[in-house]
């Protein structure tokens, strides 16, 4: 492993994963490593995010992914404020370029953003002098989660390099599966996407991953089985007839995950639906690394503020 | 019934193969269900002494007919048609498979309503009945159907019966989801606000009876519709009935073009036309409405061509008080299990169809789009076969027709051509 160094990460934003070189990529991930031991101490704070301001703005409901950089930017040093979107003028009619120039206003330095809209980060990012993080735009990106899926695969497995990822699911409505893609690509993974063709999105098959119609096909012989959340709206039958057929034809019990390596790891964004994508004997068992992403998804976001901390202007 | 473990040879019959479109001379031994040989060998003298023989006198022996679109009555209609009373009908019309139409109640869009329909088929029926299931939940054309688990459950197709989908965006992904599954859509297609105020074809006819007209635009344009979906998708698709040359001309595009596009026409289609609604005759009020004769002309045709595909009775049984009504509030929809092959016998003797590219399209073909192994005269196939003599005459007296509900559009017609036997895996189910 190559020295992590946070000066080598030269972006103002994190917009997505599109864009960024394997090295900064193995960059990123090498950084990360050093966060997991600052998590572990009993003393888990650093002070390269003392005086800092971190805005966390989601427009759409999350639980983890917001508690995760709240925890990352406070064991950083900075001070960290939720906005709450369900109350604030958003949703008396303000559009989005006028909350992000209200925001600038208050002089912050990262502001963490996840939007229902593809592109609206990047939108955003125009329109503030601080440096922005994309916790998930619409079906377009969600790169912390790549990367952290990422560190727990390279520490699982010990490589990227060569590996076979399935991703199973709702492959057309997910921001994951999209950052993934990039990512475990350019790091030399082989990526199928695994689902429904109603669930496929149109010209998948020219994007550098192979495509599996039938869960059987799509993970025979994965060393990592990756599970996508199905959205409940989606299921009763306007992409998929309904949650049993869904869990017959596309769910992951324990005998289907037979069709992979033995040494296969289960892996999920969450939150799980379970007995709709994944059986609970599979999502609970030795071979889930549901709970050991969580712990890594806050050690990725505290990498990833670190690095853009060395390009905050006037810092 | 015989016992079907004992063989039975039918011999001296005029034998029709309708994969090769061969007419020979022989005869048919049937063993354990299967065929076990076919043709000039098979005379008394060859097979064992333990065999039944049947002396078919010169009788045509062909596959079995294979009906992709029944009204079967059960669940919840028993009152037009049950499964007993249908499958007695085919088997005097010579027809051992039928497709059941979803348009039940509760709607076959469920995996034991399947399954209940093959429980009751095997209890009660003399002929083989089939589901075929609903592509849209409750047949209302706006969210999928279990389509992966109906198949499962055993339904051979998925159509929507006599509703029609007209949202796109449900088409396309009942295509999409289909094909994944490798499953045959059978579309009904109508535009319902195009056909809402018809009840019968558009034109001078129509406008003389004060009716309401449906022009054929109601079916091309939902047709031109599915046939891109079915480009853009890949999926199998087969129009259910078609009824005029515009649907035909973008089917012939599609099927040039190397499209997985099939289709079918009704017998009443191929042998009727507007003018025998005469004096309001609500029997032959059916949807698609009956063309006129140049279209019926042209149908004939393009069965003949083999770009129609298959003949389907489109069985559609309707009670006397549904039917005895003006012509504008009667239901739609005419019988005929029973009549469709000497029906279709008339088409052969005027001339314009052969006798083979006949039993194809209701034997052969739709079992090879369905996938089944039916409709093949050849040793290894089911003995699913029908002895029938093409020019006996007869004249249909409804009353004494098997089904429940005696709307024929045929009733007191002159036909030729009377199934002397009906086989269903070796079994004698009509004699």
């Amino acid at each position: 492993m190559a020295e992590a160094d946070p000066t080598r990460f030269t972006h103002r934003h994190l917009l997505g994963i599109q864009g960024l070189t394997r090295p900064e990529i193995e960059n990123l991930l090498d950084l990360a490593e050093q966060a997991i031991e600052v998590s572990r101490q009993v003393e888990k704070k650093k002070t390269v995010l003392r005086g800092r301001t971190l805005i966390n703005l989601f427009f759409e409901a999350s639980t983890r992914t917001q508690a995760s950089f709240e925890l990352a930017g406070k064991r950083l040093g900075a001070d960290v404020m939720n906005m709450a979107v369900a109350n604030s003028s958003v949703k008396k009619g303000e559009t989005l370029v006028d909350t992000a120039a209200t925001l600038n206003a208050m002089r912050p330095d990262i502001i963490v953003v996840r939007h229902y809209c593809s592109g609206a980060v990047d939108l955003l990012s125009r329109k503030v002098d601080c440096s922005v993080i994309n916790a998930g735009d619409g079906s377009h990106e969600h790169p912390t989660q790549a990367l952290l899926d990422a560190l727990t695969i390279r520490r699982r497995k010990g490589r990227i390099e060569g590996l076979t990822v399935a991703i199973c699911g709702d492959v057309m409505h997910s921001r994951v599966a999209r950052s993934n893609m990039i990512l475990l690509t350019a790091l030399g993974a082989r990526v199928r996407m695994v689902a429904p063709s109603t669930l496929l999105p149109s010209g998948i098959d020219r994007m550098g991953v192979e495509v599996h119609r039938t869960m059987e096909s799509g993970i025979r012989d994965a060393d990592i089985v990756m599970m996508l959340r199905v959205q409940r709206e989606r299921m009763d039958g306007a992409f998929i007839p309904s949650t049993r057929e869904f869990f017959r034809f596309f769910g992951l019990d324990a005998e289907r995950l037979k069709h992979a390596k033995d040494d296969a790891l289960v892996m999920h964004p969450g939150p799980i639906n379970r007995g709709v994508e994944i059986d609970s004997e599979v999502a609970d068992g030795a071979r889930s690394l549901i709970n050991e992403q969580v712990e890594m998804g806050v050690a990725v976001r505290m990498a990833v503020l670190e690095a853009l901390s060395q390009h905050l202007p006037n810092g | 019934m015989n016992n079907p473990s004992r063989p039975i040879a039918l011999i001296n019959a005029r034998l029709i193969d309708p994969v090769a479109g061969t007419e020979t001379r022989g005869g048919v031994l049937v063993e354990n269900g299967e065929i076990r040989g076919v043709g000039a060998a098979i005379t008394r003298a060859s097979v064992s002494a333990d065999a039944q023989i049947v002396d078919c006198g010169g009788d045509i022996v062909c596959p079995g007919l294979v009906d992709m679109r029944v009204f079967v009555g059960e669940p919840g209609a028993e009152y037009r048609e049950t499964i007993a009373t249908a499958s007695r009908a085919a088997a005097s019309g010579g027809v051992t498979t039928i497709v059941a139409t979803p348009d039940t109640n509760p709607p076959m869009d469920d995996p034991a309503v399947v399954d209940f329909l093959l429980r009751r088929a095997r209890d009660t029926a003399r002929v083989r009945v089939l589901p075929s299931a609903a592509m849209t939940k409750g047949l209302k054309g706006e969210e999928l159907a279990e389509i992966g688990l109906l198949q499962e459950a055993g339904a051979v197709a998925f159509t929507d019966g006599a509703h029609s989908i007209q949202n796109s965006k449900v088409m396309r992904r009942v295509l999409t989801y289909a094909r994944d599954f490798d499953a045959l859509v059978m579309h009904y297609a109508e535009d319902r606000n195009l056909a809402s105020s018809g009840v019968m074809n558009e034109g001078e006819f129509a406008s003389r009876l004060g009716l309401g007209g449906v022009p054929p635009e109601a079916e091309s344009i939902i047709i031109d519709r599915d046939l891109r979906l079915a480009a853009l998708t890949r999926g199998r698709y087969h129009a259910a009935l078609v009824s005029n040359v515009q649907s035909l001309e973008s089917i012939q595009r599609a099927k040039q073009n190397g499209l997985r596009v099939t289709c079918g026409v009704s017998i009443n289609h191929l042998t009727l036309n507007e003018n025998d609604i005469g004096d309001y005759r609500t029997f032959l009020k059916l949807s698609p409405p009956l063309r006129q004769e140049d279209e019926r002309q042209k149908l004939v045709e393009a069965l003949a061509s083999g770009l129609i595909d298959v003949i389907v009775s489109d069985h559609n049984p309707q009670d006397v008080e549904t039917k005895r009504l003006p012509f504008a509030e009667a239901e739609d929809g005419a019988i005929g299990l029973e009549t469709m092959l000497s029906a279709g016998l008339r088409l052969v003797r005027a001339g314009t169809i052969t006798l083979p590219r006949l039993l194809a399209s209701l034997s052969s073909r739709p079992a090879e789009i369905l996938g089944l192994p039916q409709g093949r005269l050849a040793p290894g196939a089911p003995a699913d076969l029908i002895r029938f003599d093409p020019d006996e005459p007869y004249v249909v007296d409804r009353q004494k027709l098997h089904s429940r509900s005696k709307n024929t559009p045929f009733d007191e017609a002159r036909m030729e051509g009377v199934v002397k036997l009906t086989m269903v895996a070796g079994r004698i189910v009509h004699e």
